[in-house]
């Protein structure tokens, strides 16, 4: 233990300067936004992930966010445990049949105003599970989506310039 | 009297195929005489899938280094149960009649598994009835499929007497996304980038896996260093998780500080990855016949110098771990795996290696190039989170052992062979992924294309063995239980 503290003390931070916002998430978000809820909510989000069929692999992305280097919460981000507490609805992977009505359920728990982000490729176009009869299609289909952030997976300082957007456009 | 047949037995001289299995069509008594016998231990089962109205079923005997797939013709969907036998085949066999309407008689369970009744045109109103525990002041607790951390969605029914488990149910499929259905008849390169998503965390392992399976069928040879290179990437990826496990685990006792350290750690080893492969995760890196991508010299030393940080962060989370009685006091003696369970439910990984059951698809079914490293198999006994915690400590120590061999080893060359003529043909194999034995099996079409695949995920028969760990335990001890396990619920839901 005492490494740790003595590393702590004395290499110095760990995590990276702060990145700005994706200039297209900011525009996608103000657009999807519009003058619905700016400057109600301050400059902080409380996000509830909601997997609807991913593969894990964005799961293993946003579980990123947390570390050390990227450190999501000196931002005013952070994921919290029930729908109830959430601004926003981080959503992976295509909408299973299984999974559909969690999904609505969930979205339907958490209070206004809300925002939808569609993370990864999946929950945009479903990805390479595109076309199977066990899936709904892309979350757009069964959720207004305010912000869609491509990749498979999306690496984390990606995640994070687009919630940073989102903030920047309602902030 | 017991009509239970060895697989030894029924094999007798015949030989493998390139990829190690012996194949044959059994009839219905053999089959039913097979499944006596993996109830008996005489071998173990390592998938059962239905293939065209064929159920198929992997045997493995390690002792005496056999491995066959056995194939039934149903009678028009209708065959003998294996799970009438051997219980720990009932998951498969359920999730095997809702993707293909196999009727496996006289299954001791009818309840659908990995089919909700939600898709439009199978839809069942019918209400999925959970075991029954009876006694005075008990009470349920239903948890998810929601959770509420971030991970994959499942629900787990508890049946608990005040802080005690007395029963915890699993209910899966959520994430049921068809990957049969969409390989079938796919181009192999599609269908190698949709198994790489079977499980994000282990798309190394299954990649490979699935390229070894079509390598088989069709008589294709990777370069030498693709060989090398896949294996480079496998236990990065092993190192990833397994750091990113340990500190998961000290996580769920509260032990923040270690946490910390290790999503340091994996995120180091991410950065290398991402320089290194272009991908964080290695997705899409590993493709029949050899390797997407070659790796620099620069990279060679690039994962040098994160060994080096691997092992003082491996031996540093060890002291710390070793040196704190009040964390220690939620892991030893805690979700205790018994050992018979283990051995029967055939569980891999480190389940299966922390009460004692000595099996690594690396070493036990030895495929290139772990049949020529130096590397010991780490066995613990105890079955408990503790143990689970250890293994995975010191499997990173052997991964890094594994690295250093594996780097002094590259010599420049190819890194993907020629593809060969398009041709029909079945090939499996069996990749030891982070978490346990992955398994594959293609069956290719004479248009080159995919006409069936299945792949069974070492989660199939660890899950089961969960229900039964956290028994007895207090439900505050589950998120450290399922942790240890760290089953994934894509690769098991299809």
């Amino acid at each position: 233990m005492r490494t740790f503290l003595f590393d702590a003390l004395f290499k110095g931070r760990a995590t990276i300067p702060a990145p700005g916002p994706d200039a297209a998430a900011l525009e996608q978000a103000a657009r999807a936004l519009g003058d619905r809820a700016r400057r109600r909510l301050g400059r902080s989000l409380a996000i509830r992930e909601i997997d609807a069929g991913s593969c894990n692999g964005c799961e293993l992305e946003i579980n990123a966010l947390n570390n050390p280097v990227y450190d999501i919460e000196r931002f005013g981000l952070k994921f919290v445990a029930s729908p109830r507490h959430a601004d926003v609805l981080l959503v992976t992977g295509p909408v299973t049949w299984n999974m559909r009505e969690a999904v609505l359920r969930t979205y339907n728990a958490a209070p206004e105003p809300k925002w939808v982000v569609a993370l990864g490729d999946c929950a945009t176009h479903c990805g390479v599970f595109a076309g199977s009869p066990a899936v709904v299609g892309p979350l757009a289909d069964i959720l207004p989506v305010d912000l869609h952030v491509p990749g498979c997976p999306p690496p984390p300082l990606e995640i994070l310039k687009a919630l940073l957007g989102l903030m920047e456009a309602q902030a | 009297m017991s009509t239970a047949l060895a697989l030894a037995d029924l094999l007798g001289e015949r030989t493998a195929g390139p990829d190690g299995y012996v194949r044959l069509a059994v009839d219905a008594g053999t089959w039913t005489a097979l499944a006596e016998g993996l109830a008996h231990a005489r071998h173990e089962l390592s998938a059962l899938w239905a293939d065209a109205g064929v159920m198929r079923m992997a045997l493995n005997d390690a002792q005496h280094s056999l491995r066959a797939i056995v194939s039934l013709e149903t009678d028009a969907g209708r065959y003998p149960s294996v799970s009438a036998h051997h219980p720990p085949a009932l998951r498969l066999e359920r999730g095997m009649r809702d993707l293909h309407g196999v009727q496996p008689v006289d299954l001791p369970d009818s309840r659908p598994w990995l089919d909700h009744g939600r898709r439009p045109g199978r839809q069942d109103a019918a209400r999925y009835e959970f075991l029954a525990a009876e006694g005075e002041g008990l009470h349920q607790i239903p948890v998810g499929p929601v959770h509420a951390g971030i991970i994959e969605p499942g629900h787990f029914r508890f049946t608990a007497n005040g802080e005690t488990v007395v029963r915890l149910e699993q209910r899966l499929g959520y994430l049921h996304k068809g990957v049969e259905g969409l390989m079938a008849g796919a181009a192999i390169d599609q269908a190698a980038r949709i198994i790489g998503r079977m499980s994000g965390d282990s798309t190394v392992a299954y990649a490979w896996a699935f390229a070894r399976a079509v390598e088989a069928a069709l008589g294709w040879t990777p370069p030498p260093r693709a060989v090398l290179l896949r294996a480079v990437m496998a236990e990065l990826e092993r190192l990833s998780h397994h750091i990113n496990d340990v500190g998961a685990i000290c996580n769920d006792a509260s032990v923040i500080t270690i946490n910390a350290r290790c999503t340091l750690q994996r995120e180091d080893v991410l950065a290398v990855l991402d320089a290194c492969f272009g991908h964080r995760l290695m997705m899409d890196r590993i493709v029949p016949g050899g390797v997407a991508v070659d790796l620099s010299p620069d990279g060679v030393g690039r994962i040098r110098g994160l060994l080096t940080r691997l092992e003082e962060t491996r031996a540093e989370v060890g002291r710390v771990y070793d040196a704190m009685p009040s964390l220690q006091d939620r892991t030893v003696t805690t979700g205790t795996v018994r050992p018979e369970l283990a051995r029967q439910y055939a569980a891999g990984g480190f389940v299966g290696r922390a009460c004692g059951r000595a099996f690594d698809a690396r070493k036990t079914f030895a495929y290139a190039p772990y049949d020529r490293l130096d590397f010991d198999l780490k066995v613990r006994t105890t079955g408990d989170v503790d143990a689970r915690l250890l293994v995975r400590l010191d499997e990173i120590g052997e991964s890094i052992r594994i690295l250093s061999q594996l780097l002094g080893r590259l010599s420049p060359g190819e890194i993907r062979a020629s593809s060969p003529y398009p041709a029909a043909g079945e090939g499996a194999a069996l990749v030891e992924a982070f978490r346990g034995d992955v398994f594959v099996s293609v069956r290719l079409g004479t248009d080159g294309r995919v006409a069936h695949a299945h792949a069974r995920d070492a989660s199939w028969f660890q899950w089961p063995l969960l229900e039964a760990a956290i028994e007895g335990n207090i439900v505050a001890d589950f998120p450290l239980c399922n942790k240890s396990f760290n089953c994934s619920y894509s690769g098991h839901d299809l």
